[in-house]
Protein backbone atom coordinates (compact mmCIF):
# COMPACT_ATOMS: atom_id res chain seq x y z
CA UNK A 1 0.00 0.00 0.00
CA UNK A 2 1.20 3.51 -0.74
CA UNK A 3 1.23 5.83 2.25
CA UNK A 4 1.61 9.58 2.36
CA UNK A 5 4.71 10.49 4.32
CA UNK A 6 5.45 13.97 5.67
CA UNK A 7 9.03 15.27 5.50
CA UNK A 8 10.23 18.31 7.43
CA UNK A 9 13.53 20.18 7.18
CA UNK A 10 15.06 20.51 10.61
CA UNK A 11 18.03 22.69 11.42
CA UNK A 12 20.70 21.10 13.49
CA UNK A 13 19.83 22.71 16.80
CA UNK A 14 18.10 21.68 19.96
CA UNK A 15 14.33 21.74 20.29
CA UNK A 16 13.50 21.44 16.61
CA UNK A 17 11.83 18.05 16.81
CA UNK A 18 10.03 19.04 19.99
CA UNK A 19 8.35 21.93 18.21
CA UNK A 20 7.03 19.62 15.50
CA UNK A 21 5.77 17.05 17.98
CA UNK A 22 4.04 19.80 19.92
CA UNK A 23 2.17 20.93 16.81
CA UNK A 24 0.97 17.35 16.22
CA UNK A 25 -0.07 16.85 19.83
CA UNK A 26 -1.96 20.14 19.96
CA UNK A 27 -4.00 19.10 16.95
CA UNK A 28 -4.60 15.58 18.05
CA UNK A 29 -2.56 14.07 15.27
CA UNK A 30 -1.26 10.58 15.91
CA UNK A 31 2.35 9.89 15.04
CA UNK A 32 2.64 6.33 13.74
CA UNK A 33 6.30 6.29 12.81
CA UNK A 34 9.19 8.63 12.38
CA UNK A 35 12.78 8.60 11.27
CA UNK A 36 15.39 11.30 10.82
CA UNK A 37 18.07 11.44 8.16
CA UNK A 38 20.88 13.62 9.42
CA UNK A 39 23.39 15.64 7.45
CA UNK A 40 26.05 18.03 8.72
CA UNK A 41 23.91 21.08 9.30
CA UNK A 42 20.39 19.79 9.06
CA UNK A 43 18.16 16.75 9.29
CA UNK A 44 15.13 15.56 7.39
CA UNK A 45 12.33 14.29 9.55
CA UNK A 46 10.08 11.71 7.93
CA UNK A 47 6.85 10.84 9.62
CA UNK A 48 3.82 8.68 9.07
CA UNK A 49 0.78 10.26 10.70
CA UNK A 50 -2.92 9.52 10.76
CA UNK A 51 -3.87 12.83 9.14
CA UNK A 52 -1.12 13.67 6.62
CA UNK A 53 -2.96 16.41 4.68
CA UNK A 54 -3.92 18.26 7.84
CA UNK A 55 -0.38 17.89 9.18
CA UNK A 56 1.14 19.30 6.02
CA UNK A 57 -1.23 22.26 6.02
CA UNK A 58 -0.53 22.96 9.70
CA UNK A 59 3.22 22.82 9.34
CA UNK A 60 3.18 24.98 6.22
CA UNK A 61 1.05 27.50 8.02
CA UNK A 62 3.73 27.69 10.70
CA UNK A 63 6.35 28.14 8.00
CA UNK A 64 8.14 24.86 8.37
CA UNK A 65 9.88 23.71 5.23
CA UNK A 66 8.02 20.48 4.52
CA UNK A 67 6.64 18.25 1.81
CA UNK A 68 4.54 15.15 1.35
CA UNK A 69 5.42 12.14 -0.75
CA UNK A 70 4.36 8.57 -1.19
CA UNK A 71 6.21 5.68 0.32
CA UNK A 72 5.54 1.97 0.06
CA UNK A 73 4.24 0.35 3.22
CA UNK A 74 4.46 -3.40 3.50
CA UNK A 75 2.71 -5.29 6.28
CA UNK A 76 4.69 -8.32 7.36
CA UNK A 77 4.34 -10.88 10.14
CA UNK A 78 6.32 -9.70 13.16
CA UNK A 79 8.68 -12.66 13.06
CA UNK A 80 12.28 -13.41 12.04
CA UNK A 81 12.86 -13.52 8.28
CA UNK A 82 10.01 -11.27 7.21
CA UNK A 83 12.25 -8.49 5.95
CA UNK A 84 14.47 -11.00 4.16
CA UNK A 85 11.62 -12.01 1.85
CA UNK A 86 10.99 -8.41 0.84
CA UNK A 87 14.61 -7.54 0.29
CA UNK A 88 15.15 -10.71 -1.76
CA UNK A 89 12.42 -9.66 -4.16
CA UNK A 90 13.84 -6.17 -4.51
CA UNK A 91 17.42 -7.40 -4.94
CA UNK A 92 16.41 -10.05 -7.48
CA UNK A 93 14.73 -7.34 -9.53
CA UNK A 94 17.60 -4.91 -9.18
CA UNK A 95 15.58 -2.34 -7.27
CA UNK A 96 17.79 0.08 -5.33
CA UNK A 97 16.45 1.36 -2.06
CA UNK A 98 16.70 5.03 -1.07
CA UNK A 99 15.82 4.46 2.58
CA UNK A 100 13.66 2.31 4.83
CA UNK A 101 12.35 2.18 8.36
CA UNK A 102 9.86 0.05 10.21
CA UNK A 103 7.28 0.22 12.97
CA UNK A 104 4.93 -2.11 14.70
CA UNK A 105 1.51 -1.71 13.16
CA UNK A 106 -1.66 -1.48 15.21
CA UNK A 107 -2.59 -4.94 13.94
CA UNK A 108 -1.67 -7.74 16.32
CA UNK A 109 1.42 -9.65 15.16
CA UNK A 110 2.09 -7.39 12.19
CA UNK A 111 4.93 -5.03 11.53
CA UNK A 112 4.98 -2.33 8.85
CA UNK A 113 8.03 -1.81 6.71
CA UNK A 114 8.26 1.59 5.02
CA UNK A 115 10.20 1.50 1.78
CA UNK A 116 11.31 4.34 -0.41
CA UNK A 117 12.56 3.31 -3.84
CA UNK A 118 12.77 5.29 -7.06
CA UNK A 119 9.54 3.83 -8.38
CA UNK A 120 7.27 2.91 -5.49
CA UNK A 121 4.39 1.70 -7.64
CA UNK A 122 6.59 -0.67 -9.64
CA UNK A 123 8.12 -2.08 -6.47
CA UNK A 124 4.66 -2.61 -5.02
CA UNK A 125 3.71 -4.61 -8.08
CA UNK A 126 6.85 -6.73 -7.83
CA UNK A 127 6.17 -7.54 -4.20
CA UNK A 128 2.55 -8.39 -4.88
CA UNK A 129 3.55 -10.69 -7.72
CA UNK A 130 5.86 -12.42 -5.28
CA UNK A 131 2.92 -12.99 -2.97
CA UNK A 132 3.81 -10.36 -0.40
CA UNK A 133 0.91 -8.48 1.11
CA UNK A 134 1.19 -4.75 0.55
CA UNK B 1 68.57 54.32 13.67
CA UNK B 2 70.28 55.02 10.39
CA UNK B 3 68.82 52.16 8.40
CA UNK B 4 67.88 53.79 5.12
CA UNK B 5 67.97 52.47 1.59
CA UNK B 6 67.72 55.93 0.02
CA UNK B 7 68.65 58.27 2.89
CA UNK B 8 68.50 61.48 0.87
CA UNK B 9 64.87 60.76 -0.04
CA UNK B 10 63.71 59.03 3.12
CA UNK B 11 64.92 61.88 5.34
CA UNK B 12 64.28 64.73 2.92
CA UNK B 13 63.07 67.89 4.66
CA UNK B 14 59.31 68.18 4.26
CA UNK B 15 59.34 71.46 2.34
CA UNK B 16 61.67 69.93 -0.19
CA UNK B 17 59.62 66.73 -0.32
CA UNK B 18 56.44 68.71 -0.97
CA UNK B 19 58.13 70.69 -3.71
CA UNK B 20 59.18 67.41 -5.29
CA UNK B 21 55.61 66.10 -5.00
CA UNK B 22 54.23 69.25 -6.61
CA UNK B 23 56.64 69.09 -9.49
CA UNK B 24 55.86 65.42 -10.12
CA UNK B 25 52.11 65.88 -9.74
CA UNK B 26 51.98 68.67 -12.33
CA UNK B 27 53.94 66.56 -14.77
CA UNK B 28 51.88 63.41 -14.08
CA UNK B 29 48.54 65.17 -14.51
CA UNK B 30 49.64 66.60 -17.82
CA UNK B 31 50.86 63.20 -18.96
CA UNK B 32 47.63 61.35 -18.15
CA UNK B 33 45.51 64.13 -19.61
CA UNK B 34 47.42 63.90 -22.86
CA UNK B 35 47.77 60.13 -23.04
CA UNK B 36 44.70 58.61 -21.44
CA UNK B 37 41.30 59.47 -22.93
CA UNK B 38 39.59 58.02 -19.87
CA UNK B 39 41.32 60.49 -17.53
CA UNK B 40 40.85 63.34 -19.95
CA UNK B 41 37.10 62.66 -20.07
CA UNK B 42 36.91 62.55 -16.28
CA UNK B 43 38.85 65.79 -15.94
CA UNK B 44 36.82 67.49 -18.67
CA UNK B 45 33.64 66.41 -16.93
CA UNK B 46 34.87 68.12 -13.77
CA UNK B 47 36.00 71.18 -15.71
CA UNK B 48 39.64 70.87 -14.74
CA UNK B 49 42.62 70.95 -17.08
CA UNK B 50 46.34 70.40 -16.45
CA UNK B 51 46.72 74.20 -16.45
CA UNK B 52 44.72 74.34 -13.20
CA UNK B 53 47.20 72.12 -11.39
CA UNK B 54 50.21 74.02 -10.10
CA UNK B 55 51.12 71.85 -7.15
CA UNK B 56 49.84 69.60 -4.40
CA UNK B 57 47.59 72.42 -3.16
CA UNK B 58 45.50 71.86 -6.31
CA UNK B 59 45.16 68.10 -5.83
CA UNK B 60 41.60 68.48 -4.51
CA UNK B 61 40.49 69.86 -7.89
CA UNK B 62 41.09 66.53 -9.59
CA UNK B 63 38.42 63.86 -9.97
CA UNK B 64 38.62 60.66 -7.96
CA UNK B 65 39.33 57.29 -9.43
CA UNK B 66 37.54 54.26 -8.01
CA UNK B 67 37.58 50.52 -8.39
CA UNK B 68 34.54 50.94 -10.65
CA UNK B 69 36.63 53.09 -13.02
CA UNK B 70 39.28 50.40 -13.08
CA UNK B 71 36.72 47.80 -13.98
CA UNK B 72 35.20 50.00 -16.64
CA UNK B 73 38.57 50.73 -18.20
CA UNK B 74 39.65 47.08 -18.01
CA UNK B 75 42.06 45.93 -19.29
CA UNK B 76 44.00 48.71 -21.05
CA UNK B 77 41.80 51.80 -20.72
CA UNK B 78 44.01 53.49 -18.14
CA UNK B 79 47.31 52.66 -19.77
CA UNK B 80 49.38 55.84 -19.95
CA UNK B 81 52.43 54.40 -21.67
CA UNK B 82 52.68 52.59 -25.01
CA UNK B 83 52.14 48.87 -24.50
CA UNK B 84 55.51 48.17 -26.05
CA UNK B 85 57.13 50.05 -23.17
CA UNK B 86 55.40 47.83 -20.60
CA UNK B 87 57.34 44.87 -19.27
CA UNK B 88 54.97 43.25 -16.81
CA UNK B 89 51.48 43.04 -15.40
CA UNK B 90 50.16 42.08 -12.01
CA UNK B 91 46.58 41.47 -11.05
CA UNK B 92 44.40 41.68 -7.97
CA UNK B 93 43.44 38.52 -6.17
CA UNK B 94 39.84 39.52 -5.67
CA UNK B 95 37.32 39.37 -8.46
CA UNK B 96 34.27 41.55 -8.80
CA UNK B 97 33.38 40.35 -12.25
CA UNK B 98 36.57 41.75 -13.72
CA UNK B 99 40.02 41.69 -12.18
CA UNK B 100 42.20 44.75 -11.99
CA UNK B 101 45.22 44.43 -14.23
CA UNK B 102 48.08 46.80 -13.44
CA UNK B 103 50.83 47.48 -16.00
CA UNK B 104 54.49 48.27 -15.31
CA UNK B 105 57.25 49.77 -17.40
CA UNK B 106 60.80 48.85 -16.44
CA UNK B 107 60.99 52.22 -14.70
CA UNK B 108 57.83 51.39 -12.72
CA UNK B 109 59.27 48.03 -11.65
CA UNK B 110 62.48 49.78 -10.59
CA UNK B 111 60.74 52.34 -8.42
CA UNK B 112 58.46 49.72 -6.91
CA UNK B 113 61.45 47.56 -6.04
CA UNK B 114 63.09 50.62 -4.47
CA UNK B 115 60.03 50.98 -2.24
CA UNK B 116 60.27 47.33 -1.20
CA UNK B 117 64.01 47.72 -0.66
CA UNK B 118 63.31 50.63 1.70
CA UNK B 119 61.00 48.35 3.69
CA UNK B 120 63.62 45.60 3.87
CA UNK B 121 66.36 47.98 4.97
CA UNK B 122 64.01 49.52 7.55
CA UNK B 123 63.52 45.98 8.88
CA UNK B 124 67.27 45.73 9.35
CA UNK B 125 68.12 44.16 5.99
CA UNK B 126 71.61 44.48 4.48
CA UNK B 127 73.50 42.56 1.81
CA UNK B 128 74.50 40.12 4.57
CA UNK B 129 70.89 38.95 4.93
CA UNK B 130 69.04 35.95 3.60
CA UNK B 131 65.48 36.89 2.70
CA UNK B 132 62.88 34.15 2.45
CA UNK B 133 59.94 35.29 0.36
CA UNK B 134 56.89 33.09 0.91
CA UNK B 135 54.34 35.40 -0.66
CA UNK B 136 52.89 33.90 -3.81
CA UNK B 137 54.88 34.55 -6.98
CA UNK B 138 52.90 35.31 -10.10
CA UNK B 139 50.05 37.71 -10.68
CA UNK B 140 50.00 38.54 -6.98
CA UNK B 141 52.33 41.45 -6.25
CA UNK B 142 53.56 40.14 -2.90
CA UNK B 143 56.13 37.63 -4.12
CA UNK B 144 57.80 39.47 -6.97
CA UNK B 145 57.66 42.84 -5.21
CA UNK B 146 59.64 41.80 -2.16
CA UNK B 147 61.79 39.57 -4.32
CA UNK B 148 62.84 42.61 -6.36
CA UNK B 149 63.37 44.69 -3.24
CA UNK B 150 65.53 41.97 -1.74
CA UNK B 151 67.69 41.90 -4.88
CA UNK B 152 68.14 45.67 -4.72
CA UNK B 153 69.39 45.46 -1.17
CA UNK B 154 71.72 42.68 -2.26
CA UNK B 155 70.27 40.07 0.06
CA UNK B 156 70.44 36.41 -0.80
CA UNK B 157 66.87 35.86 -1.92
CA UNK B 158 65.00 32.59 -1.45
CA UNK B 159 62.09 32.73 -3.92
CA UNK B 160 60.00 30.16 -2.07
CA UNK B 161 56.53 31.41 -3.06
CA UNK B 162 53.64 30.24 -0.87
CA UNK B 163 52.84 26.83 0.53
CA UNK B 164 54.78 23.64 1.24
CA UNK B 165 55.49 24.40 4.87
CA UNK B 166 57.89 21.51 5.33
CA UNK B 167 60.13 22.78 2.53
CA UNK B 168 59.82 26.37 3.81
CA UNK B 169 61.13 25.30 7.20
CA UNK B 170 63.87 23.19 5.71
CA UNK B 171 65.24 26.06 3.60
CA UNK B 172 64.75 28.47 6.47
CA UNK B 173 66.94 26.26 8.63
CA UNK B 174 69.50 25.05 6.06
CA UNK B 175 70.10 28.42 4.40
CA UNK B 176 69.85 30.33 7.66
CA UNK B 177 67.18 32.76 6.51
CA UNK B 178 67.27 35.98 8.53
CA UNK B 179 64.29 37.89 7.12
CA UNK B 180 60.90 36.36 6.48
CA UNK B 181 58.35 37.88 4.10
CA UNK B 182 54.83 36.43 4.10
CA UNK B 183 51.29 37.02 5.31
CA UNK B 184 50.98 37.18 9.10
CA UNK B 185 48.58 34.25 9.16
CA UNK B 186 51.05 32.09 7.28
CA UNK B 187 53.82 33.24 9.62
CA UNK B 188 51.70 32.06 12.53
CA UNK B 189 51.30 28.71 10.86
CA UNK B 190 55.01 28.49 10.12
CA UNK B 191 55.78 29.38 13.73
CA UNK B 192 53.55 26.66 15.08
CA UNK B 193 54.98 24.08 12.67
CA UNK B 194 58.53 25.14 13.56
CA UNK B 195 57.80 24.67 17.25
CA UNK B 196 56.05 21.34 16.69
CA UNK B 197 58.84 19.89 14.58
CA UNK B 198 61.55 21.27 16.84
CA UNK B 199 63.09 23.38 14.05
CA UNK B 200 62.38 26.60 15.94
CA UNK B 201 65.62 26.61 17.95
CA UNK B 202 67.74 26.09 14.86
CA UNK B 203 66.36 29.14 12.98
CA UNK B 204 68.26 32.40 12.42
CA UNK B 205 65.36 34.76 11.73
CA UNK B 206 65.79 38.30 13.04
CA UNK B 207 62.93 40.12 11.37
CA UNK B 208 59.85 39.65 9.25
CA UNK B 209 57.82 41.80 6.88
CA UNK B 210 54.13 41.00 7.01
CA UNK B 211 51.37 42.35 4.83
CA UNK B 212 48.54 41.59 2.40
CA UNK B 213 46.01 41.09 5.18
CA UNK B 214 44.85 42.70 8.39
CA UNK B 215 46.57 41.66 11.59
CA UNK B 216 46.53 42.80 15.16
CA UNK B 217 49.13 43.87 17.70
CA UNK B 218 48.37 40.65 19.60
CA UNK B 219 49.31 38.65 16.53
CA UNK B 220 52.48 40.68 16.20
CA UNK B 221 53.56 39.91 19.75
CA UNK B 222 52.57 36.29 19.39
CA UNK B 223 54.60 35.75 16.20
CA UNK B 224 57.53 37.77 17.56
CA UNK B 225 57.62 35.56 20.65
CA UNK B 226 57.18 32.31 18.79
CA UNK B 227 59.79 32.96 16.12
CA UNK B 228 62.09 35.23 18.09
CA UNK B 229 62.06 38.05 15.56
CA UNK B 230 60.84 41.60 15.09
CA UNK B 231 57.76 41.87 12.86
CA UNK B 232 57.29 44.84 10.51
CA UNK B 233 54.09 45.83 8.76
CA UNK B 234 53.98 46.67 5.06
CA UNK B 235 51.12 48.18 3.08
CA UNK B 236 50.34 48.30 -0.58
CA UNK B 237 47.85 47.57 -3.27
CA UNK B 238 48.19 46.26 -6.78
CA UNK B 239 46.62 49.39 -8.24
CA UNK B 240 49.53 51.43 -6.85
CA UNK B 241 52.26 48.86 -7.64
CA UNK B 242 52.03 46.40 -4.76
CA UNK B 243 53.61 46.11 -1.33
CA UNK B 244 55.86 49.00 -0.36
CA UNK B 245 53.44 51.91 -0.70
CA UNK B 246 54.10 52.27 3.02
CA UNK B 247 56.26 50.34 5.47
CA UNK B 248 57.07 50.25 9.13
CA UNK B 249 60.37 51.35 10.63
CA UNK B 250 61.94 50.03 13.81
CA UNK B 251 59.60 52.24 15.85
CA UNK B 252 56.70 49.94 14.86
CA UNK B 253 54.41 52.90 15.18
CA UNK B 254 52.74 53.45 11.83
CA UNK B 255 53.92 52.89 8.28
CA UNK B 256 55.92 55.53 6.44
CA UNK B 257 54.29 56.31 3.12
CA UNK B 258 56.75 56.59 0.26
CA UNK B 259 55.64 60.12 -0.42
CA UNK B 260 58.10 60.79 -3.20
CA UNK B 261 55.98 58.31 -5.22
CA UNK B 262 52.56 58.45 -3.58
CA UNK B 263 50.63 61.45 -2.30
CA UNK B 264 48.25 60.42 0.46
CA UNK B 265 45.01 62.18 1.35
CA UNK B 266 42.32 61.39 3.87
CA UNK B 267 38.79 62.17 2.72
CA UNK B 268 35.32 61.85 4.12
CA UNK B 269 34.05 58.78 2.24
CA UNK B 270 30.55 60.22 2.01
CA UNK B 271 31.10 63.90 1.17
CA UNK B 272 34.43 63.17 -0.57
CA UNK B 273 35.87 66.30 1.06
CA UNK B 274 39.54 66.16 2.07
CA UNK B 275 39.96 66.03 5.84
CA UNK B 276 42.70 67.69 7.89
CA UNK B 277 45.79 65.68 8.74
CA UNK B 278 45.18 63.41 11.70
CA UNK B 279 41.49 62.85 10.93
CA UNK B 280 40.05 59.42 10.42
CA UNK B 281 38.72 58.84 6.93
CA UNK B 282 39.25 57.10 3.64
CA UNK B 283 42.77 56.87 2.33
CA UNK B 284 43.25 58.23 -1.20
CA UNK B 285 46.47 57.92 -3.15
CA UNK B 286 47.92 59.67 -6.15
CA UNK B 287 50.81 57.88 -7.80
CA UNK B 288 53.07 60.61 -9.15
CA UNK B 289 55.90 58.61 -10.65
CA UNK B 290 54.18 55.64 -12.24
CA UNK B 291 54.39 55.60 -16.01
CA UNK B 292 52.23 52.73 -17.22
CA UNK B 293 49.39 52.75 -14.74
CA UNK B 294 49.25 56.09 -12.93
CA UNK B 295 46.50 56.41 -10.36
CA UNK B 296 45.17 59.89 -9.73
CA UNK B 297 43.27 60.24 -6.45
CA UNK B 298 42.58 56.55 -6.20
CA UNK B 299 40.08 55.71 -3.48
CA UNK B 300 41.47 52.76 -1.55
CA UNK B 301 38.32 52.36 0.58
CA UNK B 302 40.64 51.78 3.54
CA UNK B 303 39.68 53.78 6.60
CA UNK B 304 42.84 55.20 8.04
CA UNK B 305 44.61 58.01 9.85
CA UNK B 306 47.83 59.81 8.97
CA UNK B 307 50.43 60.93 11.50
CA UNK B 308 52.55 63.93 10.67
CA UNK B 309 54.69 63.97 13.81
CA UNK B 310 58.35 63.49 13.12
CA UNK B 311 59.43 59.91 13.63
CA UNK B 312 62.45 59.17 15.79
CA UNK B 313 63.80 56.92 13.02
CA UNK B 314 64.69 60.09 11.13
CA UNK B 315 62.35 59.52 8.21
CA UNK B 316 60.36 62.59 7.26
CA UNK B 317 57.67 60.76 5.32
CA UNK B 318 54.23 60.77 6.86
CA UNK B 319 53.03 57.63 8.62
CA UNK B 320 49.71 55.86 8.19
CA UNK B 321 48.14 53.69 10.86
CA UNK B 322 46.97 50.18 10.12
CA UNK B 323 43.74 50.42 8.13
CA UNK B 324 40.87 50.47 10.62
CA UNK B 325 38.17 49.17 8.34
CA UNK B 326 36.67 49.48 4.89
CA UNK B 327 34.48 52.26 3.64
CA UNK B 328 32.53 49.85 1.48
CA UNK B 329 31.40 46.34 2.10
CA UNK B 330 34.44 44.60 0.70
CA UNK B 331 35.78 41.86 2.90
CA UNK B 332 39.36 40.73 2.81
CA UNK B 333 39.36 37.03 3.57
CA UNK B 334 42.64 35.15 3.60
CA UNK B 335 44.13 38.03 1.61
CA UNK B 336 41.45 37.80 -1.07
CA UNK B 337 38.92 40.54 -1.76
CA UNK B 338 35.40 39.24 -1.38
CA UNK B 339 32.25 41.23 -2.10
CA UNK B 340 28.88 40.11 -0.74
CA UNK B 341 27.44 40.91 -4.16
CA UNK B 342 29.59 38.17 -5.69
CA UNK B 343 28.13 35.65 -3.28
CA UNK B 344 24.64 36.86 -4.04
CA UNK B 345 25.28 36.44 -7.77
CA UNK B 346 26.38 32.83 -7.28
CA UNK B 347 23.31 32.02 -5.19
CA UNK B 348 20.94 33.53 -7.73
CA UNK B 349 22.69 31.76 -10.60
CA UNK B 350 22.28 28.52 -8.71
CA UNK B 351 18.56 29.06 -8.35
CA UNK B 352 18.77 29.87 -4.66
CA UNK B 353 16.89 32.72 -3.03
CA UNK B 354 18.95 35.75 -2.04
CA UNK B 355 18.33 35.00 1.63
CA UNK B 356 21.79 34.47 2.94
CA UNK B 357 24.20 35.52 5.61
CA UNK B 358 27.96 35.73 5.37
CA UNK B 359 29.85 34.94 8.54
CA UNK B 360 33.54 35.72 8.62
CA UNK B 361 35.61 34.65 11.56
CA UNK B 362 39.18 33.88 12.40
CA UNK B 363 39.94 30.47 13.80
CA UNK B 364 43.53 29.58 14.71
CA UNK B 365 44.68 32.75 12.95
CA UNK B 366 43.14 31.76 9.65
CA UNK B 367 40.06 33.43 8.21
CA UNK B 368 36.93 31.36 7.82
CA UNK B 369 34.06 32.11 5.47
CA UNK B 370 30.70 30.55 6.20
CA UNK B 371 27.60 31.21 4.18
CA UNK B 372 24.18 30.38 5.50
CA UNK B 373 21.56 30.01 2.83
CA UNK B 374 17.88 29.46 3.23
CA UNK B 375 16.63 26.35 1.46
CA UNK B 376 13.83 27.05 -0.99
CA UNK B 377 10.69 24.90 -0.98
CA UNK B 378 11.42 23.55 -4.49
CA UNK B 379 14.68 22.05 -3.37
CA UNK B 380 13.27 20.23 -0.40
CA UNK B 381 12.09 16.63 -0.59
CA UNK B 382 12.13 13.59 1.66
CA UNK B 383 15.71 12.70 0.75
CA UNK B 384 18.97 14.28 1.82
CA UNK B 385 20.76 13.60 -1.46
CA UNK B 386 19.15 16.40 -3.49
CA UNK B 387 19.98 18.96 -0.82
CA UNK B 388 23.52 17.76 -0.29
CA UNK B 389 24.08 17.73 -4.04
CA UNK B 390 22.98 21.36 -4.18
CA UNK B 391 25.24 22.14 -1.24
CA UNK B 392 28.23 20.75 -3.14
CA UNK B 393 27.30 22.65 -6.30
CA UNK B 394 27.12 25.87 -4.32
CA UNK B 395 30.51 25.26 -2.74
CA UNK B 396 32.18 24.71 -6.10
CA UNK B 397 30.42 27.67 -7.76
CA UNK B 398 31.49 29.91 -4.88
CA UNK B 399 35.06 28.65 -5.11
CA UNK B 400 35.07 29.45 -8.85
CA UNK B 401 33.76 32.97 -8.25
CA UNK B 402 35.68 33.94 -5.12
CA UNK B 403 38.87 31.95 -5.53
CA UNK B 404 38.64 30.74 -1.94
CA UNK B 405 36.68 28.03 -0.19
CA UNK B 406 33.49 28.93 1.58
CA UNK B 407 31.49 26.61 3.81
CA UNK B 408 27.84 26.49 2.90
CA UNK B 409 25.20 25.83 5.53
CA UNK B 410 21.65 25.27 4.45
CA UNK B 411 19.16 26.62 6.92
CA UNK B 412 15.38 26.73 7.19
CA UNK B 413 13.44 29.45 5.37
CA UNK B 414 13.11 32.71 7.30
CA UNK B 415 15.61 31.57 9.89
CA UNK B 416 18.13 34.25 8.99
CA UNK B 417 17.64 37.18 11.33
CA UNK B 418 16.27 40.26 9.68
CA UNK B 419 16.42 43.71 11.11
CA UNK B 420 13.61 45.91 9.85
CA UNK B 421 12.76 43.28 7.28
CA UNK B 422 16.22 43.40 5.73
CA UNK B 423 18.62 40.59 6.39
CA UNK B 424 21.93 41.45 7.96
CA UNK B 425 24.19 40.18 5.21
CA UNK B 426 27.60 40.19 6.75
CA UNK B 427 28.73 39.29 10.22
CA UNK B 428 32.44 39.82 10.62
CA UNK B 429 33.47 38.30 13.92
CA UNK B 430 37.17 38.94 13.41
CA UNK B 431 38.58 41.44 15.84
CA UNK B 432 41.22 43.01 13.67
CA UNK B 433 40.59 46.69 13.69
Amino acid sequence: MLLKQISVFLENKSGQLLQIVNVLAEHDIDLRALSIAEAQDYGVLRAIVDKPDETLALLREQEWLCSANEVLAVMVPDEPGSLTRILNVLADNDVNMVYTYAFLSGVEGKACIVLRVDDNAAAEKLLRNAGIEC
Amino acid sequence: MGNYYQPEIETMPRAQLQALQSERLVEQVRRVYENVPYYRAKMDAKGVTPDDIHGIEDLHKLPFLSKADLREAYPCGLLAAPKKDCVRIHSTSGTTGKRVVAFYTQHDVDLWEDCCARAIVAAGGTDEDVVQVCYGYGLFTGGLGLHGGSHKVGCLTLPMSSGNTERQLQFMEDLEATILCCTPSYAMYLAESAIETGVRDRLHLKSAIFGAEAWTEEMRHDIEDKLGLKAYDIYGLTELSGPGVAFECAEQNGMHINEDHFIAEIIDPVTEEPLPLGSKGELVFTAITKQAFPMIRYRTRDICMLKAEKCSCGRTHVRMCKPMGRSDDMLIIRGVNVFPSQIETVLLNQGMPANYQIIVDRVNNSDTLDIEVEVPQELFSDTVSAISKKEKELVSALKAMLGIMAKVHLVAPKSIARSEGKAVRVIDKRKLY
